[in-house]
């Protein structure tokens, strides 16, 4: 293993933060942490996760989409950020890209994602990349 | 001023502080990054140190570069530098730098080379707009515009920026941080981008435009001191160790010469009512006989 690769492995050791099996299509709910002046308190952001990028590794990110008040917002959370509480997945969406940027055009029945009902958990990996 | 360091980059990856900050560190490695000679100001006319990086093959190394490496009594090394320094951090030939050197939080000047990139357009070498789009400016949208007057001058001065050859040049970035540092694996973690690629050579100076810390390892952190520092550390341990035992010991021994003497003490007191009883059963003995 090379000196990079070696170094993050122990920081995500280190961080000791469990992601969830999630895919894009899934809809997750995501605990983001918010200072308020010197208070903290956890903030949910919950969508549909439309992408995930940089693999599964330190540099990994993904985005999640929802509607607000009738305005699509997108955001883009590192996977291993500390500022990130929790993930919870709470839809297992049934899609056929990678990337569901095209939803970004769509509103209302036509940005639909049918559920994946024959879900099963991967087997879990020794060592995660 | 103190000696620098030879470093290899190794790559960049990011850190995930414990306050919700995420940086970007680019990992600088030392390699048995030992001093190779030294230029002091009676025989150079200067004083500095020159480490030297890495390791190289005896067969591909010159003869005389050989003799240079056997006068250290170091191995042959695949990068060399000197560092100017004052001559009192003159640091002894052979000896090797710990990644000790810098702390958290130092800032750093680093020196490398650059990416080479090239011969470049003057769109890329210099930042420059190039011809527009449209309008009539056929086949050289991004070629640079005028480089002058007219008859006077009559040519083009001197360092006009044109298209031509670009990086591959030293390259310094001041004021860069150190974030973290690991003396095991001679790694440094520097704050953002180094010059220069992966497992390029670099060297790492205490920052010029910053005022000297004080915390700063006088005249480098050495790999002899740290092992010294760590003999003493256990030998003064083995010492405390060997001392407890011996208290332990001592306080073992007094509370079995106490035991004892409590032992012989008890014995002393049997023994005594014992002939206390024998005086008594004797006296109406002999009473008895009388």
């Amino acid at each position: 293993m090379d000196l990079i690769a070696e170094i993050e492995a122990e920081q995500i050791a280190s961080l000791g933060k469990e992601i969830p099996d999630f895919k894009p299509g899934d809809t997750v709910r995501v605990g983001y942490k918010v200072t308020e002046g010197t208070r903290s308190r956890v903030q949910n952001f919950e969508g549909v996760c439309i992408s995930r990028k940089n693999g599964g590794g330190i540099a990994g990110t993904f985005t999640v989409r929802k509607i607000s008040f009738g305005e699509g917002v997108e955001r883009v959370f590192p996977l291993y950020s500390t500022n990130i509480d929790s993930i919870t997945v709470v839809r297992r969406g049934k899609v056929r890209r990678a990337k569901l940027y095209y939803l970004r055009s769509r509103r209302g029945k036509s940005a639909r994602i049918a559920e994946q009902t024959n879900y099963r958990a991967p087997k879990p990996k020794s060592a995660q990349l | 001023m103190r000696s620098g360091v030879i470093a290899r980059k190794v790559g960049m990856t990011r850190l995930f502080m414990e306050d919700g900050r995420q940086v970007p560190v680019t990992v600088l490695q030392l390699d048995k990054l030992q001093v190779v000679a030294q230029r002091t100001p009676d025989r150079d006319g200067y004083s500095a140190v020159q480490l030297g990086a890495g390791t190289s093959k005896v067969k591909r190394v010159s003869q005389p570069m050989r003799g240079h490496f056997a006068k250290a009594k170091v191995e042959p090394k695949r990068k060399l530098a000197e560092f100017r320094v004052d001559p009192a951090n003159l640091i002894d030939v052979g000896e090797e730098i710990t990644a000790d050197h810098y702390f958290e939080g130092q800032f750093v000047d680093i020196s490398g080379t650059s990416i080479g990139k090239g011969f470049a357009g003057a769109m890329k070498r210099h930042n420059f707009r190039g011809l527009e789009a449209t309008h009539g400016v056929s086949i050289s949208h991004r070629s640079h515009g005028s480089t002058g007057q007219c008859q006077d001058p009559g040519r083009v001065f001197k360092g006009k920026k044109m298209a031509g050859h670009m990086g591959a040049v030293r390259v310094t970035t001041q004021n860069l941080q150190v974030v973290k540092t690991d003396a095991e694996r001679g790694v440094i973690m520097i704050k953002g981008a180094v010059p220069g690629p992966k497992g390029g050579w670099v060297t790492v100076k205490d920052a010029v435009k910053k005022p000297t810390p004080e915390n700063l390892i006088l005249p480098a952190a050495l790999k002899s001191a740290a092992e010294e520092a760590k003999r003493q550390a256990e030998e003064a341990a083995a010492q405390a160790a060997a001392e407890e035992e011996e208290a332990r010991r001592a306080a073992e021994e007094a509370a079995a010469a106490e035991q004892e003497a409590a032992l012989k003490e008890a014995e002393a007191d049997i023994e005594a009512q014992k002939e206390a009883e024998e005086s008594s059963d004797q006296s109406p003995e002999k009473k008895e006989g009388e």
